[in-house]
């Protein structure tokens, strides 16, 4: 189970939040497991500075009137794109394997993903 | 004229006229890159073997009469770009030694068009950068100045063309990254529409902006390397199947109609954007008044949602980042940490090790932005924020031809001067970011020196699939401004 956001702004809170997002050290360490990254303690604090002042920077988009207005994920024209579903002869193992770390026969290799 | 002097066009007429050979021209570039890129530091990979051969089967083609377009052209790519059996690092320690299995839809066809392939060039990590400071390997020198970046993340394609290391060269562009450093740098860099050249075979970063396209000295180059490059691709989904004009055309247009008729708009909000260099400005100006001397008519337009741009753009790619990077998990390619015992600790540890800074930077805040709780204030809203800056557009577009800006607010900066305070960088992209977040096509011509010496360039951006429009206009400018001292001395 991961677990809960932990409260963001512990700093600043409340009304202040919506001026100013402070992250926290423990923000960044809870982010940085996310993306499984594990940020250096020496990093941490100078991340977690200039995370905050590019979400500082980022909020002037809630002063945008986005009411009634689509998203837009792409940028690609907006068609269906169909092909014949037609079998390839699949690369094989020597190529598709070339570049692993490690290897074992025709398998991948990692550490022990079950405790 | 020495061969690493050589336009592309020049170099076709000697080569097809055999009075050189694509050996003596990929000879001299070897030799030119030896004896300069020590201090640029433009490639990551030179791959001098390689050239040799491919110059070789170029020169027997030739002899036999054969002849295509880019057949003996020496290019260079930049390492985002995969290349069968030759490294591929996206700059980045994650990918030390990765050698790719298949070729880019864009490299298949500068082969397939005859082109050598003379080596990988350098970038920010990723292409996350406007400085190629961030290359997990070494910074590139702007060959106008040594102590100033050449600006990113296509800074080592930019510096190869300007200090004459290659014929030609391709860029990848999500925010600006071929149109800024081209700027910097003195030559031209062209972002096409989104769809309008193939993605396959791109390491991706953002991939809803992310396009490649080609930087080379003048506009005609630019348009020889469009022809080859653009098309459709069934291996990339979001690829255009659209018909693909010869862009060669649009410079015989210039040539036979001028540009009378055009009407070109100055977004007023990008004018009044605060740190705008005085240089810039002046450079500027006097690129309008040589279209207005050309007969186009120049008006103010309005972009209302310039100011949300870079806010927007910093939600967006490093969103699509942080689910692009996921997969940089040591399993299946690239570095892959040692130590750990288990496997979320192999992928903690792989990944903080392989990634610099900035990249991590960029997938911790892709992660904020997307993560539950925050998703809609952040990626929901941005993405609703793009597509009023699109709208945006397709008004403008209404009453003119081409939108006209500088392409960066300063010249190069100082290497070192923003490293420490990535909002500042990010800041610097305000120019170039919309038209990814649009899709459309942009290019970056030079158009004059600051007081310092550095080159300043010229934005203009058309409507999608109009690259047409941007050659003409381009070709235009870049024949009435005549530019002298457009080759820094080396």
């Amino acid at each position: 189970m991961e677990a809960a956001i932990p409260p963001l702004g512990e700093t600043f809170g409340g009304f202040l939040a919506d001026f100013f997002m402070k992250i926290t050290k423990k923000d960044i360490e809870y982010i940085a497991h996310l993306s499984r990254l594990e940020v250096d303690d020496s990093l941490v604090d100078k991340f977690a500075d200039q995370v905050s002042r590019i979400l500082q920077y980022i909020d002037k988009l809630k002063d945008v009137d986005v009411s009634g207005v689509e998203l837009m994920a792409g940028a690609a024209l907006s068609t269906n794109v169909f092909r014949e579903d037609i079998p390839h002869t699949p690369p094989g193992p020597e190529i598709t394997l070339a570049n692993a770390p490690e290897r074992e026969d025709d398998f991948y290799m990692v550490p022990k993903a079950v405790g | 004229m020495q061969f690493h002097e050589l336009t592309l066009f020049d170099a076709r007429k000697l080569l097809d006229a055999k009075d050189i050979s694509s050996v003596d021209l990929v000879t001299a570039l070897l030799e030119r890159i030896e004896s300069c890129d020590g201090e640029i530091q433009a490639y990551i990979t030179v791959d001098e073997k390689g050239a040799l051969a491919s110059a070789r089967k170029a020169d027997e083609r030739l002899a036999n009469g054969d002849s295509t377009p880019l057949l003996g052209i020496p290019v260079a790519l930049k390492d985002l770009l995969c290349t069968k059996g030759l490294a591929t690092t996206c700059a980045s320690r994650m990918l030390e030694g990765f050698v790719p299995q298949y070729d880019a839809t864009v490299v298949e066809k500068l082969k397939e068009s005859g082109a050598v392939i003379l080596g990988k060039t350098n970038l920010d990590e990723f292409a996350m950068g406007s400085s190629t400071e961030n290359s997990g390997f070494h910074i590139t020198r702007n060959p106008w100045s040594l102590d100033h970046v050449p600006g990113g993340s296509s800074g080592g394609s930019a510096a190869a063309v300007a200090a004459r290391l290659c014929t030609a060269s391709l860029g990848t562009d999500t925010g600006g990254s071929i149109r800024q450093p081209a700027s910097h740098c003195g030559v031209v860099g062209i972002k096409p529409t989104y769809g309008r050249v193939s993605r396959f075979g791109l390491v991706s970063y953002a991939s809803s902006l992310d396009q490649i396209g080609p930087i080379t000295r003048d506009v005609r180059d630019t348009a020889i390397m469009l022809n080859a490059l653009c098309g459709h691709d069934p291996r990339d989904t979001t690829s255009a199947n659209v018909a693909v004009p010869d862009f060669t055309a649009a410079l015989d247009e210039y040539e036979t109609q001028g540009l009378k008729g055009m009407v070109a708009g100055i977004p007023k909000e990008f004018l009044s954007v605060k740190g705008l260099d005085s240089d810039v400005e002046k450079a500027f100006y006097h690129s309008v008044k040589q279209l207005e001397s050309l007969g186009v008519e120049v008006k103010e337009i309005s972009l209302p949602h310039t100011d949300y741009a870079v806010a927007a753009y910093y939600v967006i790619a490093p969103s699509e980042a942080s689910s692009n990077l996921a997969r940089f998990d040591g399993v299946r390619y690239g570095y892959r940490d040692t130590e750990a015992a288990d496997l979320i600790g192999m992928y903690k540890k792989t990944k903080s090790k392989g990634f610099g800074d900035e990249v991590q930077r960029r997938i911790i805040t892709g992660t904020y932005a997307l993560s539950a709780g925050y998703y809609d204030a952040y990626y929901g809203q941005a993405t609703k924020v793009r597509s009023l800056i699109s709208q945006d557009f397709s008004r403008a577009f209404e009453g003119c031809d081409i939108i006209i800006s500088p392409v960066a607010p300063t010249p190069a900066f100082k290497i070192g001067e923003n490293v420490d305070d990535p909002l500042t960088m990010y800041l610097t992209d305000i120019f170039t970011l919309s038209t990814n977040m649009a899709g459309l096509p942009g290019i970056s011509i030079p158009c004059g020196h600051g007081k310092t010496g550095l080159p300043i360039g010229f934005q203009m951006m058309a409507n999608r699939f109009d690259e047409m429009a941007l050659v003409r206009a381009a070709y235009g400018l870049e024949q009435t401004l005549a530019l002298e001292n457009c080759f820094p001395e080396m």
